[in-house]
């Protein structure tokens, strides 16, 4: 397999007392569909704001694409290639849904390019996510599924090589976890490196190939989905037996 | 063609249209409130780049316009600065004081923002009432040129060989061609990078930066500028009053004035700015007159909680919904 893209080593974060990640080790390989699952309040999210930036981590390195990302401020790991969505969505609502794509198109990926250039880059990613239709319209008709849809569209605009998907999946029904799932198989496939941040636990085995899973801020389990499937402590983590 | 070049040729107008006022000659009351309803455009624009592009509230104003007024006449003190020498250098310093407040302030959010400007006001108000040079707390007053000259033209001259025949006409057309720049500078910033990368700021700063929008440095560069031009607005005044003391320069009515047009025009495009404060300060200047000065806070103050609960998007947003 080839090379890793992001090394996470001993990273850990505090808030007050309250230690959310405690030396958190692991390493995605480019152009992986990696998992990361585990109970609410585990440290997911917050592993990932501190490798998107939104937080600084307290211990730790964080290494993205052979670059230390120690300091660097989110828009700028933006411009490096890390994207993530948020687990509720955040549109930005004042904006039409085709502006909402144009925000990282303009200021990352497509920076310095005509409006009438970005405007076609941002229609042809609405398209690969069925949404083309509805470019012209404000954010706040959208459905629970669209809102989502949305989400990934934006992350996706920014051209990322490792996209970070916050529980893209809550509150959608079967067929529509199915769709979310196989749209980000499609961007994988175009060489797309993607974490998966789910408590759908169908869709998070069926995409990945590799699951890490956190639990009260500590790496309890790293390995294939099978394995993790099996592994006792998991199992304690979700159930408490 | 027109069409596209219909907001510069509107501002070609409406310069023509401030210069043509100034040749009738006018009873001098109206160039007086004319002055104060155009620096009033200039002001809420100057605010709506940071307040309602960038979502950021600023009840600093007056601590901006003051600074300017107090730059400009400590230039007049020291050597006798003309008038556009006033104008550059307070908007500079002005947007230098922009920066520094900035870069102090706007990595508080929300409310923590709005409180931390509210301070500048008061803070430049307690150091000016100390420094004699400009005053101090007694005032000031400026003898404005008697016949001031720009690049070798007389302006100003009573005996009819300047542009203007006195000096609240030629200020009421300096007023009026400086608030048709800045609404020219707020529509750029509006239709540009800037303004979409602020609006981004405003809908969501947290989901703006992870989009690569790099949120501090915008709303640097909108501080600067608002600021730069509250500094200009504030310039021109001393020449306009020829009497400043500080609780005039720093006076809240500037702070309440510049968030209240805005909001009652409609802060999400520049024409909303420019509708509030024509309204607003034509209202303001009849209530002076008609009722007492004393009435202006609480007119504002009625009509922006009457805007905030029926047309949160203002006089502009309210008419746009209904042309949908």
């Amino acid at each position: 397999m080839a090379e890793a893209l992001l090394k996470v080593d001993s990273v850990t974060k505090n808030f007050g007392g309250f230690t959310a990640l405690s030396e958190v080790t692991t390493e995605v390989k480019a152009g992986e569909r990696f998992g990361l699952i585990g109970p609410n309040g585990s440290g997911k999210t917050t592993l990932i704001n501190c490798i998107s930036g939104t937080l600084t981590n307290d211990g730790g390195s964080i290494i993205f694409d052979g670059q230390d990302l120690q300091g660097m401020k989110a828009h700028v790991r933006t411009a490096a290639g890390i994207t993530r969505t948020f687990q509720i969505p955040r549109p930005f609502h004042s904006m039409t849904i085709i502006d909402n794509l144009k925000i990282p198109l303009e200021f990352v990926s497509a920076s310095g390019r005509a409006q009438t250039e970005i405007r076609d880059e941002a229609m042809s990613i609405l398209e690969t996510m069925g949404m083309a239709e509805k470019a012209d319209e404000e954010t706040s008709g959208l459905t629970q599924i669209e809102l989502r849809k949305l989400e990934l569209a934006r992350a996706i605009a920014a051209k990322p090589k490792l996209l970070i998907s916050d529980e893209a999946m809550a509150g959608l029904t079967g067929n529509e976890v199915d769709e979310v799932t196989q749209i980000l198989i499609n961007f994988n496939e175009q060489g797309m490196t993607i974490i998966m941040i789910e408590h759908i636990m169908r869709a998070v085995m069926q995409f990945s190939q590799r699951v890490i899973c956190l639990d009260a801020g500590q790496l309890i389990a790293e390995g294939t989905p099978d394995i993790i499937q099996k592994d006792k402590g998991v199992e304690r983590a979700y159930l408490g037996v | 063609m027109l069409q596209r070049y219909r907001f510069e040729i509107g501002c070609v107008v409406a310069l023509l249209a401030c210069f043509l006022i100034t040749q009738v000659e006018l009873n001098r009351f109206y160039y007086f409130a004319g002055f104060a309803i155009l620096q009033y455009v200039l002001i809420s624009t100057a605010w709506n780049i940071l307040g309602g592009y960038g979502g950021y509230i600023n009840f600093g104003t007056a601590g901006f316009l003051g600074l300017g007024t107090y730059v400009a006449i400590a230039m007049i003190q020291w050597y006798g600065a003309g008038i556009i020498e006033q104008i550059i250098v307070a908007g500079a310093l002005a947007g230098l004081l922009g920066l520094g407040i900035g870069y102090i302030t706007l990595r508080l959010k929300g409310v923590y923002f709005a409180i931390a400007t509210l301070a500048i006001a008061i803070v430049l108000e307690t150091f000016v009432n100390n420094w004699d040079y400009v005053g101090g707390a007694a005032g000031v007053s400026i003898l404005p040129p008697r016949t001031p000259e720009l690049l070798g033209i007389t302006i100003v001259d009573r005996k009819g060989g300047g542009i203007f025949y006195n000096n609240k006409e030629w200020l009421f057309f300096l007023m009026g061609a400086l608030a048709i720049a800045s609404v020219w500078i707020a529509r750029t910033i509006e239709f540009g990078k800037l303004g979409r990368g602020l609006n981004a700021i405003k809908d969501n700063e947290e989901a703006a930066e992870c989009m690569g929008v790099p949120t501090l440095k915008l709303k640097l560069i909108a501080t600067v500028i608002s600021g730069a031009l509250m500094g200009v607005a504030g310039a021109v005044f001393p020449s306009y009053l020829t009497f400043v003391d500080p609780p005039t320069a720093f006076n809240l009515e500037f702070a309440v004035n510049s968030l209240a047009m805005p909001m009652i025009g409609g802060t999400f495009t520049w024409i909303g700015p420019v509708v509030g404060s024509i309204l607003l300060g034509t209202v303001q200047q009849v209530a002076i007159v008609t009722i007492s000065s004393e009435i202006n806070l609480l007119i504002i103050g009625l009509l922006l909680v009457i805007f905030v609960t029926i047309a949160p998007h203002g006089i502009v947003g309210w008419f746009m919904k209904k042309n949908k």
